[in-house]
């Protein structure tokens, strides 16, 4: 039912689900999880809002924070900080926005824009453009619809602002985004071109924001209850369970602003005696069984910790966790040849025709 | 030449004496209220085993559970102030956002929050701003605060403005305890944050227990040098242990985990120490237990910094049963065991009952437990064997057969085969273990340094030399110095090449005088 209040707990839910969807990337939702505690404390409240309602001309801001989770870690996140580039935006375009949503909802970046919304009083679209977590200004389903990819804004911490006027493609917003995010410490808080309420009825992955937190309470019920976790996000995701077993070997190296690797696990249970690697590349991209890729990029492969159903980023997986390896289905934008040539497994370095592991396309 | 390792913890006050490998004397006497009286009796005790000789004692290693109890228990704590060194950045967070309330009412000194820090590749953040900091130090002074925690953003890559902060606030406070977080934590400012917090919350407790390890030993007519233990199995020199108390929060697995080592000669190894409450599961990698690389929790706060992997699972030797369901723990008669027990004649069914009954063991009276019904017993000792054969997988790196070390007072509920597990081994002497590995604890030298326009091998046999003169300074024996630990991280942007290394050399201690020489170790 909309227009709905956010509780506090719906948004540690959004946290712990949004982890989940980031597939090991989108860095973890932790810092902007308090900063939520903080601002629920103080008073302030998220309303949550179907794209459905928004009018055709309403004006949406895309929100996202960008770059580096090593440098997060030490710059944490502020509410005020991922305002500046909506404030900027508003001014460029010389109106106000209507609403706002994630660009990603997995990882922190599920949890920013209701940062903003708590600070500004704006609503949350119940939408985002990934359904899951993403490197790339190319890699979004309004990237894929060839939507315009301009204005852009972007704030850093300290007074320098920038504002991307224009680009030729979702390729070139992404490299003068990117350099300019490097050159202010790799982070920072932007606000991505604008949507149209008609934009984001069309082409936006609608009902994300509460399919993340309907994950997250599927998982804490599930802990509650002391039944697997795992199988509460297979039921809660309509996923398939790939794999279970034990961390037993794991290789990165940053190349590229990029961090790329792999993770070998064995087999326990019903899976011993086999081993299944995943290669990452900010996320998992590509799971084998084996010698035989047996699930890749757009199929969500999240990496859960088997015990606690909690998210495995890549950045964190490590020798001897307890693991198990799903794949979640992908939004059907993903599928389209336009959506496998951004997103596909040649899209991250992988020589593979995509084959989805769910034969029936996705449900 | 021998040396005397003590272990204080929470219930007993284990003291044993070395010569070489040989274990001359070990005792267990209750710890008490006043540190320096347990010790005393301690020491006592020890000194009236046959084989030990309060001459030619060359060293005295302490390794105590005193400050991560504090931090757990709430008590014996002082306030802290927080100064970080990060604006216009990290303002939305302060300083114990996510503590436990109940130990943060106790540590909270006040929080302030000033211009300064560092970007990942070392260029500033912001300029310092040393007038935020003068008034900080003013306040605190005022405020009776006599402790602060300094963290900057990304000082653990450069901590030039945590130690001008330092130089400032001592200037404005002349007694103030500084801590700085580039000495203690990892890149992680909250949990590095964290981690600088209860150190200085320490400070007195600290003060006040290395007196009394000090009192205890001058009033036995003990004159060897004093070591306080660490988290990685180094001993630190008292005025070190002094200032930096949290790197002895997980001595006591530490040392119970290196003490298995030295008992049975193995290096590599899991180890398995059962004890009446909890069981802690490690890993030896060449004498030293690996260390965690992620968050680890301590009474609630989240920190990342030198601490030993252990996992830890409610299951000892005191773990109550439900006699009518048989449900198994988490609750335990922890050190009333010898009263509480069905086979000491209490009224408890503990895990140790039903081992007895499974005739693993023989302690107490077996006949009090008789009423057990075999299958009971089998049922139960099959669901302690799931649960540390799970325990002892679930920490293990690889999938060739390791061997596993049993120490602790509850090894009599060691199972006899884990899967994975080459073999299992009862260490000797395995209930002082923990004293044991107090006093074969060595001496490290550390440089975490950065060096500009030289090539990668100059620079890393500069630091290495350096390193090695730490060591020896802190009373190590340089013949005996090996090379644990070498990380060098370029660090773009930043004038002259410059290239961050850090170094860490590991040796014996040297022997000092013939007779014991009342040294301060660090000259």
């Amino acid at each position: 039912v909309y227009p709905r209040k956010l509780t506090i707990d719906d948004i540690e839910a959004l946290a712990l689900g949004a982890w989940i969807l980031g597939t090991g990337g989108g860095g973890a939702p932790y810092h902007r999880l308090l900063n939520m505690r903080e601002l629920y404390r103080d008073g302030h409240e998220v309303t949550l809002i179907d794209p459905i309602s928004l009018a055709d001309d309403a004006l949406v801001a895309v929100l996202s924070n960008m770059g580096a989770p090593l440098v997060g870690q030490e710059r944490l996140a502020d509410p005020a900080f991922a305002t500046k580039p909506v404030r900027t935006m508003e001014c460029y375009l010389g109106r106000t926005f209507d609403a706002v949503m994630s660009l990603e909802i997995g990882g922190g970046n599920g949890v920013h824009p209701l940062m903003v919304a708590a600070v500004t009083g704006y609503p949350v679209v119940d939408a985002d453009t990934m359904g899951r977590a993403y490197p790339e200004a190319q890699m979004t389903s309004v990237a894929i619809a060839g939507l315009q990819c301009f204005p852009l804004t972007l704030a850093d911490i300290r007074d320098n602002e920038v504002i991307i006027t224009r680009a030729e493609s979702w390729k070139w917003m992404e490299r003068i985004s990117r350099k300019a995010c490097t050159e202010v410490g790799s982070i920072a808080a932007t606000c991505k071109a604008p949507r149209t309420g008609r934009e984001v009825k069309d082409h936006g992955i609608l009902y994300t924001t509460t399919k993340a937190i309907d994950l997250g309470r599927a998982v804490m019920v599930a802990r509650d209850r002391h039944d697997d976790p795992v199988d509460a996000i297979i039921n809660s995701a309509d996923g398939v369970r790939l794999f279970d077993g034990k961390v037993v070997d794991v290789a990165r190296r940053a190349t590229e602003g990029f961090l790329r690797g792999q993770a070998a696990i064995e087999g326990i249970g019903a899976d011993a005696g086999s081993r299944f690697t995943v290669h990452f590349q900010n996320e998992f991209s590509v799971g084998y069984r084996g010698d035989a890729p047996v699930v890749m990029t757009p199929d969500l492969i999240c990496v859960v910790d088997s015990a606690s159903g909690d998210g495995i980023g890549t950045d964190v997986i490590r020798y001897g966790q307890r693991v198990s390896v799903l794949a979640l289905p992908s939004p059907p934008v993903f599928l389209t040849p336009q959506g496998l040539e951004n997103v596909g497994p040649r899209a991250f370095g992988f020589d593979l025709e995509f084959r989805s592991i769910f034969p029936a396309g996705p449900s | 030449m021998s040396r005397i390792g003590i272990d204080v913890g929470g219930t007993n006050t284990d003291a044993v004496m070395l010569d070489g490998a040989a274990v001359l004397g070990a005792v267990k006497t209750p710890t008490t209220e006043d540190v320096t009286g347990g010790i005393q009796a301690a020491l006592q005790a020890l000194l009236a085993e046959p084989d030990v000789s309060a001459t030619g004692i060359e060293a005295v290693m302490i390794g105590t559970t005193h400050f991560v109890n504090a931090v757990v228990q709430r008590r014996d704590l002082n306030r802290a102030a927080a100064l970080r060194i990060c604006l216009p950045s990290g303002a939305s967070l302060r300083p114990m956002v996510d503590w436990p309330e109940d130990l943060a009412v106790c540590a909270d000194g006040g929080a302030y929050l000033v211009e300064g820090g560092h970007e990942y590749d070392g260029r500033p953040l912001a300029l310092l701003d040393e007038k935020a900091i003068a008034a900080a130090g003013q306040r605190m002074r005022a405020d009776g605060v006599d402790a602060v925690a300094v963290t900057s953003v990304f000082s653990p890559i450069t901590a030039e403005h945590e130690e001008r902060a330092a130089e400032i606030l001592r200037g404005e406070h002349p007694d103030l305890r500084v801590t700085l977080s580039s000495r203690l934590g990892r890149i992680g400012l909250l949990e590095r944050e964290n981690v600088t917090l209860l150190n200085a919350s320490l400070a007195d407790l600290a003060a006040r227990t290395v007196s009394s390890f000090e009192r205890a030993l001058a009033e036995s007519g003990i004159a060897a040098p004093l070591y306080i233990t660490q988290n990685d199995g180094t001993v630190a020199a008292v005025d070190i242990a002094r200032r930096e108390p949290v790197f002895s929060f997980a001595s006591g697995p530490t040392n119970s985990m290196r003490g298995a080592a030295f008992l049975s000669g193995i290096d590599d190894a899991m180890v398995l120490d059962i004890g009446g409450t909890t069981s802690d599961i490690g890993c030896l990698v060449a004498g030293f237990p690996r260390e965690a690389n992620n968050v680890v929790e301590i009474g609630g706060v989240r920190t990342l910094f030198h601490m030993p992997d252990l996992l830890s699972i409610s299951l000892g030797g005191g773990t109550i049963l439900d006699p009518s369901t048989l449900a198994v723990g988490p609750r335990s008669v922890g050190h009333h065991l010898m009263e509480e027990a069905l086979v000491f004649g209490g009224e408890t069914l503990t895990l140790t009952d039903v081992a007895v009954a499974a005739g693993r063991a023989d302690i107490g009276d077996r006949n009090l437990v008789c009423n057990l019904s075999a299958a009971t017993v089998r049922d139960v000792m099959g669901w302690v064997e799931r649960h540390l054969s799970e325990a002892v997988d679930r920490m293990k790196t690889s999938a060739v057969g390791e061997p596993l070390l049993v120490v602790g007072g509850g090894a009599i509920l060691t199972p006899e085969t884990i899967a994975g597990i080459s073999e299992i081994l009862l260490v000797p002497n395995h209930g002082v273990a923990n004293a044991v590995g107090a006093a074969m604890a060595q001496v490290s030298g550390e440089v975490d340094h950065v060096f500009r326009d030289m090539e990668r091998d100059e620079l890393l046999r500069r630091a290495e030399e350096m390193a090695r003169a730490r060591a020896v300074a802190a009373g190590a024996d340089a013949e005996t110095l090996k090379v644990v630990d070498v990380e060098d991280l370029p660090l773009a942007y930043l004038p002259g090449n410059a290239v961050r290394a850090r170094v860490r050399v590991v040796g014996d201690i040297a022997n000092v005088a013939e007779g014991g020489d009342d040294g301060d170790p660090t000259p």
